[in-house]
């Protein structure tokens, strides 16, 4: 199946990071900016399409074997270089989120994907619970492995209101073979399913989404939806408050049987303890 | 129970239950399960599409200890949705990872066991099958700083989706000959990339590249065992004994881009070029 490489990321990056240094990561297909927000030092981090990536089925944009590696360097060189800094110091990392997915294919597989994807999930996780704050800003697709590996360990997840702002476990047309479902008929059940659906505002109800932020485009933003993103995650870093956790997550209005699991667990834990 | 050296005679863990399965790596009496299917907190999300739940959502929770020492043991159930992950069976095993994680802060000494049969998420409650596998893996990474975290692939199911990097994340990672392991399961790869890419029908050749003898050849898990019950035990035994590694799996990340960035991709990969590629002998 072939996909277009979407060019969303990249818009943001380039505006966001204006005043920022640009380098490469260890692949071409990640670009780290670095500088300031608002008086805080930060790291923007994106994973954009090569059309000359070694991988051909990581081409577009997709989290490959070296994305997911090359992330994982990226994050957890800045907090190696940041171990001895006080907490309310350590630079945010933001991730810009445009994933069309992971990457499918044979090498990718035989070669360990998964911990590719491992490597990054990890630094990710290591980074927030060091106290970077951790904030994903979701521009395009934020699928499945990919939304994983770059976006889904942030403490603080903002999505761009905007109908090409997409979250989900697998592609539709994946999704409908597996389940043995027509794209019409899952569309029909996202319509009351709300972990189904493919859009935002469902995507929100499962506490996921932190904020929407409500700029006049989002493929040719102007500058005052550039300053409108800014200050956004700027808030984003203080409402956070030292919060190394993603447990708020939990407070969703479709999060009812998570917390209840939850609050089953604690009360059984101790009595569950081996004698 | 296993019969000394005769294999014809040994009870293989992989045509275990989940329940059986827990019961199996703990001291005979100490599992304790929580959240029971006498809980009965079922998906309702699965009920709302027509599909009859399980009482315990495929997943089994449970604390206990090995050898003495106090551990949570998790086991997914691959006989229900292919050991699916939706909402409650996520927050079964995340829930009982962050009480471990709190328990260790407090100084309380507790590991963790994870049986992993599992396709990742339940597509049925797909965002929140993904929500729930990104705290389980937010969980093991805060948890194995303080004790060991062993994962355990047996078979039939295996482990992929978003379950494959939960188990990249892992302290240590142990499978049998019958298990799989791979981000993406065969059907996808085929489904986007065509069949010539991947042939979802071709047994052998799937096993020949995910397969636990073949990511033991490639470096990608730590041991290759044998799925007698007796002996999973003693190697679940062996490995939490080792306590935390010096460094885990997911840190390999400079020998890792140094050995993929070298990779010729002219021409399609063998389970033969990944062994070369990816052995712990392979030169850098």
């Amino acid at each position: 199946m072939n996909i277009l490489a979407s060019h969303r990321g990249r818009i943001w990056f380039d505006l966001l990071a204006a005043q920022m240094t640009v380098k490469e990561g260890a692949v071409p297909s990640l670009l780290i900016g670095e500088g300031e927000l608002s008086g805080r030092t930060c790291s923007l981090l994106l994973i954009q399409p090569d059309a000359h990536n070694r991988y051909p089925r990581a081409r577009h944009g997709e989290v490959g074997l070296l994305e997911g590696w090359a992330l994982a360097e990226a994050v957890s060189h800045i907090v190696s270089q940041e171990a001895t800094v006080e907490p309310v110091h350590k630079s945010a990392i933001i991730a810009i989120v445009d994933v069309p997915s992971q990457a499918y294919g044979r090498r990718e597989e035989a070669l360990g994907i998964h911990q590719a994807l491992a490597g990054a999930v990890s630094a990710y996780a290591q980074a927030r619970q060091a106290g970077h704050p951790v904030i994903s800003l979701l521009v395009g697709k934020a699928m499945s492995g990919a939304f994983l590996a770059h976006g889904y360990q942030a403490n603080s997840i903002l999505a761009l209101n905007d109908s090409g702002v997409m979250v989900h476990a697998m592609g539709k047309a994946a999704a409908a073979r597996i389940t043995m479902r027509s794209e019409d008929a899952l569309d029909e059940l996202a319509k009351t399913v709300p972990p189904m659906a493919y859009d935002l505002k469902s995507f929100a109800t499962l506490g996921l989404i932190d904020d929407f932020i409500d700029v006049s485009s989002a493929i040719a933003p102007s500058p005052e939806d550039i300053e409108l993103v800014q200050r956004q995650l700027v808030q984003a870093v203080k409402n956070l408050g030292g919060d190394t956790q993603i447990t708020k997550r939990l407070q969703g209005e479709n999060r009812g049987a998570s917390r209840l699991v939850r609050e089953r667990l604690r009360a059984q834990w101790k009595s569950a303890a081996p004698k | 129970m296993s019969n000394g050296n005769d294999p014809r005679l040994a009870i293989s863990f992989v045509e275990q239950s989940a329940r059986k399965r827990v019961e199996h790596i703990l001291d005979a009496g100490s599992m304790r399960e929580m959240v029971t299917p006498f809980d009965r907190v079922t998906s309702h999300w699965l009920e709302m599409q027509g599909i009859v739940p399980q009482f315990d959502d495929g997943v089994v929770t449970t604390r206990g200890s090995i050898d003495g020492k106090s551990v949570v043991a998790i086991a997914v159930d691959g006989s229900f949705q292919g050991g699916s992950l939706g909402e409650v069976a996520g927050a079964k095993i995340a829930g009982t990872l962050e009480l471990a994680v709190e328990a260790n802060q407090a100084g309380e000494s507790i590991a963790a066991v994870l049986i992993l049969e599992t396709g990742g998420v339940r597509l049925q409650e797909a965002n929140l099958g993904l929500a729930a596998i990104a705290e389980i893996q937010s969980a093991i990474v805060a948890l194995r700083q303080f004790q060991p975290v062993v994962a355990l692939i047996t078979g039939p199911v295996g482990c992929f989706g978003g379950m494959s990097i939960t188990a990249g994340l892992c302290s240590y990672l142990l499978m049998t000959r019958e298990g799989r392991l791979g981000l993406n399961g065969p059907q996808v790869i085929e489904q986007e990339a065509g069949v010539s890419e991947y042939d979802s029908q071709d047994r052998p050749f799937i096993w020949g590249l995910t397969g636990g003898e073949q990511r033991d050849a490639t470096g990608l898990i730590d041991d290759f065992i044998d799925s007698d019950v007796i002996k999973v035990r003693q190697k679940v035994q062996e490995y939490l004994s080792k306590g935390v590694p010096k460094a885990f799996r997911s840190e390999a990340i400079q020998s890792s881009l140094d050995r993929l960035k070298k990779v010729d991709t002219r021409s399609q990969i063998t389970a033969e070029m990944a062994r070369a590629i990816l052995s712990k002998e392979a030169s850098l």
